[in-house]
Formats: C-alpha cells, sequence, structure tokens
C-alpha cells in the first residue's frame, strides 16, 4: 500500500472508494435517487432481462446517475417483457415494456435524464391489495 | 471493482459469530462462486447491527432486505429466491409482533425507528477490516482538516461547543479535559482509550471496537493532536479477542497507509497507537488504577489529585477517554459542533449507546438522542417486556448505578436526570426486570460483583461490601430482622463516604436505590418471610392441598429428594425438613393440587 501523504490525496482517495460503497449508501436513503426494478422472472430472462438489467446498470454508472437497479419478480406483462419500472424521487413509478439496449438509451435520455415520457409505458390497469411486502 | 450489483451485509459481532454468522457468509460464498456470480455479488462481513435479539442479521442491498435468525441452512434459500429471482424469502424477514406483518426493510422497524446513530454510524454498514470502506464514509477526513486547517485550540473549542461528555459514564466535558491537559507542561503525554468496559450485560464499547475500530484511532490521534502527545495507548480486556484482532488490522492499515505513524498527512504530526491488555478486572476501568495497571503494577485507584491530565502514564499528562466517547469525536469533526449540539437535552448532547438486556423483546444495541425516555426505550425500541409480563424496574448504570422503576419511565434520559432518580448514566448497560425478579436478590447480585471485583485497597469497600453481602443473603434466606434494614442504609452510607475510588463510591447504590423503591419487598421478606416475587427459594413453601391430590404418585415418583410420601389414591404429603424447593412436583402435577406460598 502507497502511504497518503496529503489531506488532498485523502480527499482523493475517498472519492475512490466511495464508489465501492455507493450501492450501499444508496440504498440507505433509496427514495433520494432513480430507482429501477427490472422484471426477472422467467419470462423476463427469457426475453433478456440479464442483459438488459447489466447494461441499465453500466450505463447509469456512466452517466453518472445515483440510481438504484433492483430485480423483481413477474410484474404479470410477459407479452411485453423484457419490462423496467422507474421510479423518479416524488414521482410516480413508470412501467416500460420491451426494454433492450436502444430502449435503455431512450429511457435513460428522454426519461430520467429530462422527465419527458416515451413511447412503450405500459399503463398499469390494476389495482394492488395493500400486501405484506 | 465496483460493479457488483448486489451487497449482502452479514453481522460479524460476538454475538452473530456465535450463531455461525461466519458459515453463513462461507457458504453465501460458496454458493455465489458455483453460479458464477462473483463479481456481481459482494458478501462483506460488517460489526453490529445492533439487533442481536434476532441474529444472525443478513441484509441484501439494494433491495434493503433484512433478514433475521439466518443460519447456514437458510444461505441456499436466500440465494436461489433473493438473489438468482428477485423474490425475498418471506419466512426469514422480522415480523412485527403487533400488527404481525413481515417487515423487509430495517427503517420500518419500531427498534431503528428512533434511533440516531452517531456513534454507531458504521456499524453494520462497512466492513471493519477494510481501511478503504472507512476512508469513503469520511474516515480520518476529521484528522486530515483539523492537522491542516485547524489549530489545537480551535479543535478543543469545536469539542467543547459540541457538548460531548465522558460517555464512560463520570459525564466529564471531553473538551474541558483535552483543554487541561494541553495546558499542563511536558515533554511527553499520552492519550488513553478506556477499552475496560466491565459492566455485566453491557457491550457497548465492543461493538463500536469490533464494528468501527477506525473511529477510534482518528479521534485519538486528533486528541493526540489537540493535546500535544504522540502516543496513544488503548487498554482493553483480554476478554475481548475479536474487537482486539481488528483493532490489530485496523492499526496495521493505518499505518500502511501512513494515517498512524510518522509525519501523518505530510503535516509532520506523529502519533503512534498500541495495545495494553486488561486482565478483566472491574476496577481498572477506574483511570488511576487503569493507567497503573498498563505500568505493570496492580490494579489499584490511587488519589485524585493528582488528576491523569497532570500526572498519569509513567508520571506524564494523560488523557483518559472511553470508546464511545471517541467514537464521537470525528463526527462532531466533519458535521460541526452546531450540529451536535442540536441533538439531546440543556446539559446532555448528543446521543448514548444503550445495551438492552434482561426481561426485554429485543435484546440488542441502540443509539438514542439524550432526552429519549425509558419508556420509548423500553417499549417502543425494546419491543416490551418478555412473554408479556410486568414491567419492574430497570437497572442503568450498572453495579454504581440503581434501580428506575414505573415512576420514572417518562423521565428524558439524561445524566443530569438518571442522577435526579437516584440512578445514574453509567457507561450505558440496561438490565430489565420483570415482575418475577426479587430486588433484595437483585441486590445481592450486584453487591456478589462488586465483593468479588473490590481490589482491597480501602477497608470499609473490602469489608464493607462483605458484610453488605451477608446481611442481603440473610434475607434472602428468609433470617432477616427488621433493623437489618437500618443497617443496610447505615453501613452503605459509610461506604460511599470513606471508599477512595469510584468502584467503593458507588458499590451500595443497588441496595439502597432498591431499598428506596421497593422497601415493601424487603419489609416482606423480614417481616412476614416471603418472597413477593417467589425467586428466594428458602422462602418458598411448596404444600400439597388434600381436597386437590387424587394420589397418581406422579409428585413422589419425581421428587427428587424423597420428600413426598403417601399411598396411591391417597393425598400425598411433603416433609418441609426434606424438601429443597426445586419445584418439580409444582410443574409435573396435572391437578393444581401443589400450593405455593
Amino acid at each position: 500500500m502507497t502511504k497518503i501523504k496529503s489531506l488532498d490525496d485523502l480527499r482523493k482517495m475517498k472519492e475512490e472508494a466511495q464508489s465501492k460503497i455507493r450501492l450501499r449508501e444508496n440504498s440507505d436513503h433509496p427514495e433520494e435517487v432513480v430507482q429501477v426494478k427490472v422484471g426477472m422472472a422467467t419470462c423476463g430472462i427469457a426475453s433478456g432481462a440479464k442483459d438488459t438489467m447489466k447494461y441499465l446498470i453500466e450505463e447509469l454508472e456512466q452517466e453518472a446517475i445515483e440510481a438504484i437497479v433492483t430485480q423483481t419478480g413477474c410484474m404479470g406483462f410477459c407479452y411485453a417483457e423484457p419490462t423496467v419500472e422507474v421510479t423518479i424521487p416524488n414521482k410516480e413509478p413508470v412501467l416500460f415494456g420491451h426494454v433492450g439496449k436502444e430502449k435503455v438509451h431512450e429511457i435513460i435520455d428522454s426519461y430520467i435524464k429530462r422527465g419527458e415520457l416515451i413511447d412503450g409505458i405500459v399503463p398499469l390497469n390494476f389495482k394492488t391489495i395493500d400486501d405484506e411486502l | 471493482m465496483s460493479d457488483y450489483k448486489m451487497h449482502l451485509l452479514i453481522c460479524g459481532g460476538t454475538g452473530c459469530k456465535a450463531s455461525e454468522s461466519d458459515e453463513i457468509k462461507n457458504r453465501f460464498n460458496e454458493l455465489i462462486d458455483d453460479l458464477g456470480l462473483e463479481d456481481e455479488v459482494q458478501a462483506v462481513t460488517t460489526g453490529c447491527f445492533g439487533f442481536c435479539e434476532k441474529g444472525p442479521i443478513v441484509k441484501v442491498l439494494p433491495d434493503n432486505t433484512f433478514y433475521v435468525q439466518v443460519t447456514p441452512h437458510d444461505v441456499l434459500e436466500i440465494v436461489e429466491e433473493h438473489i438468482v429471482k428477485g423474490r425475498p424469502v418471506k419466512h426469514l424477514l422480522y415480523t412485527d409482533p403487533n400488527s404481525e406483518k413481515h417487515i423487509s426493510d430495517s427503517k420500518g422497524m419500531d427498534f431503528y425507528k428512533k434511533q440516531i446513530r452517531i456513534a454507531l454510524k458504521n456499524c453494520g454498514f462497512i466492513n471493519p477490516e477494510n481501511i478503504d470502506e472507512y476512508i469513503a464514509r469520511d474516515g480520518y477526513q476529521a484528522l486530515g482538516h483539523c492537522l491542516t486547517e485547524m489549530t489545537q485550540d480551535e479543535v478543543i473549542k469545536e469539542i467543547k461547543d459540541s457538548g460531548l461528555r465522558g460517555r464512560g459514564g463520570g459525564g466529564f466535558p471531553t473538551g474541558l479535559k483535552w483543554e487541561i491537559t494541553k495546558n499542563v507542561e511536558n515533554d511527553q503525554k499520552y492519550v488513553v482509550c478506556n477499552a475496560d468496559e466491565g459492566d455485566p450485560g453491557a457491550f457497548m464499547d465492543r461493538s463500536i471496537l469490533e464494528g468501527d475500530p477506525h473511529s477510534v484511532l482518528e479521534a485519538m490521534a486528533i486528541c493526540g493532536y489537540c493535546i500535544g502527545a504522540d502516543n496513544g495507548l488503548i487498554y482493553i480486556r483480554a476478554e475481548y479477542p475479536l474487537a482486539i484482532q481488528r483493532l490489530k488490522i485496523a492499526i496495521k492499515q493505518a499505518e500502511e497507509y501512513g494515517l498512524i505513524g510518522d509525519n501523518i498527512l505530510g503535516t509532520g504530526f506523529n502519533f503512534k497507537i498500541e495495545l495494553r491488555y486488561g486482565a478483566g478486572a472491574f476496577v481498572c476501568g477506574e483511570e488511576t488504577a487503569l493507567i497503573h495497571s498498563m505500568e505493570g503494577l496492580r490494579g489499584e485507584p490511587t488519589f485524585k489529585p493528582p488528576f491523569p491530565s497532570v500526572s498519569g502514564y509513567m508520571g506524564k499528562p494523560t488523557n483518559v477517554n472511553n470508546v464511545e466517547t471517541f467514537a464521537n469525536i470525528p463526527v462532531i469533526i466533519n458535521k460541526g459542533a452546531k450540529w451536535f449540539n442540536s441533538i439531546g437535552t440543556e446539559k446532555s448532547k448528543g446521543t448514548k449507546v444503550f445495551a438492552l438486556a434482561g426481561k426485554i423483546n429485543n435484546v440488542g444495541l441502540i443509539e438514542v438522542p439524550m432526552g429519549t425516555t425509558l419508556r420509548d426505550v423500553i417499549y417502543d425500541i425494546g419491543g416490551g417486556i418478555k412473554g408479556g409480563k410486568e414491567f419492574k424496574a430497570v437497572q442503568t448504570g450498572g453495579p454504581s448505578g440503581g434501580c428506575l422503576t414505573k415512576e420514572h419511565l417518562d423521565i428524558p434520559i439524561d445524566y443530569d436526570n438518571l442522577i435526579g432518580a437516584g440512578s445514574m448514566m453509567g457507561s450505558g448497560g440496561m438490565i430489565v426486570m420483570d415482575e418475577d425478579d426479587c430486588m433484595v436478590s437483585i441486590a445481592k447480585f450486584y453487591l456478589d460483583f462488586t465483593l468479588e471485583e473490590s481490589c482491597g485497597k480501602c477497608t470499609p469497600c473490602r469489608v464493607g461490601n462483605k458484610r453488605l453481602y451477608e446481611i442481603l443473603d440473610k434475607i434472602t434466606e428468609g433470617k432477616g430482622q427488621l433493623e437489618d434494614i437500618g443497617k443496610l442504609k447505615e453501613l452503605s452510607s459509610v461506604i460511599k463516604d470513606t471508599s477512595l475510588c469510584g468502584l467503593g463510591q458507588t458499590s451500595p447504590n443497588p441496595v439502597l436505590s432498591t431499598i428506596a423503591n421497593f422497601e415493601q419487598e424487603y419489609l416482606a421478606h423480614v417481616e412476614d418471610s416471603k418472597c413477593p416475587a417467589g425467586q428466594c427459594k428458602s422462602l418458598l413453601h411448596y404444600d400439597i392441598l388434600e381436597e386437590m391430590c387424587t394420589g397418581c404418585t406422579l409428585c413422589f415418583r419425581n421428587c427428587p429428594a424423597g420428600a413426598i410420601t403417601g399411598e396411591r389414591r391417597h393425598p400425598h404429603y411433603i416433609d418441609q425438613a426434606l424438601c429443597i424447593k426445586c419445584g418439580i412436583c409444582y410443574e409435573k402435577c396435572k391437578f393444581n393440587a401443589i400450593s405455593l406460598t
């Protein structure tokens, strides 16, 4: 290990180190960052949800957007897999269908960055009971 | 590697380790490797989450899912369901006892809702054996800031303004202590961290050292800078092997980074830290005894003044602070005195860590703002009394403190209020007692402890505590007399007035406070030969109710003392001279024919 020789070095080092636990920091206050849920049931995985999720994480990191990406079960829209739910702080969640790589770009550029709605939104036409989770 | 998609935080405190948290982590790693997810999922051992009642704890991020009482056997299910399929394993989630709903995020649990974590901020969040994670959480920034951008007096002023008081028990203002030590001129000074946590049922300091050792090292270096010391010593009891191991790792890593050692951050400031082991004597928590023990002498206290600030370790000015006190320092420097000062009550600022133990549902480690009421701590955070029983009392301040009763439940907890209520803050142990606890026996239990732990230097403490114990023993045996209660009070006040150190000055407190709050219970023992809580065996009386007894012979066959006689289908009889009051007949009888008075 190399020695840290000044306060500036230490501050630089903190920034590097922070990236390693950013996921933990963001998880600690999820309501303050963009939350992305990827439907990762059999139907989702078969339609490429794993690649979508990986790509989402990479792109969000590259764009330096504070976000947490989690996987979830089947959201019921198997015809539109892979499905991705995006929650911007203080906004209602929006569900996108058929999310491949291109759609990921569109979601990030238009919806997350500029707040513009885009094609491919799956309307939520059901109610949930206040379930246990 | 920053592209882990998932972090698994696994509690590695002493309690959870004892419940196989190491095996849990290994099993996770095995399964993660099998699935080829080692680049995506990171399993981290952290310090204590505090919710020891429900340990071992595994927290899955980013979903913030908090699994409780996980066993190595459950790991496969978590991996298959949660990690692979993204579905939380419901039966491992915490169940709220009131609503009976599963809660997956710890923020939704009553146990965590009222807590503010300052000293424990990194416990259960970072890997204590990885300095980088500490640095990522502002680690050593406070030290860097002090060394390069603040003068010694400015730092001391900041600590004074924060209102921080010693967390070891006494509550002496920390900034003032630093200032006094700074103003004593000497070529060599020392910073000592008192990690000799000895109260029965207290584990605050241990958990901080196990979960966030660097915070203490950083604070010691800051203290060294302020008072002009280049040597730090941590006096820790050898019974804390995990804390010692993590401290050693932390010191080594900090030295490698040059954050401890010579010319720290290029400022020319030198500071090194060493460990000193104690053999676990309670009296060595007293600062003069602690210093003598470090010098290789007997752990006996000496007269103050001179205070350690003037003449301490090796006769040099020494600043002694407790672990939790130190853990608050970096946060105060980073966030400012004003921020810290805004938390707490008028004369007690910040938070206090308490170790909840005894007859309480949520045993564990909590940190609450000063001024939180006992009711909030016991009922909201602690989840109330085990088995739905009645709350009777809570002992604060360990063997040096006193008991608080129902009347005191709504007092805001701070240094002065607890003293006003006849107890003390102490280091933060809280032992909760229910209706089944006999207060005379509780006083006897604590006396038994202080009696063992008295160093023997002062006669009132050495002999007086022994006599106190004997009188209490006599009372619990049913041989007490009314005048014994007066004797207890008189002897207690003599011991308090004439002992040299804190141990003797406070050892009679449990006796005095139980008499003050539960005199009726003492009277029941001596006047009616009854123990209202049914704890004192000698005062119990088992009898067979003739009209209820069916002569089934079950009690007769189970009595280990052969004290029960009688013929089949005829009422049985207990020979009181032979009865050892074990209660087996009472438990075995199916016809409620045994009476207990």
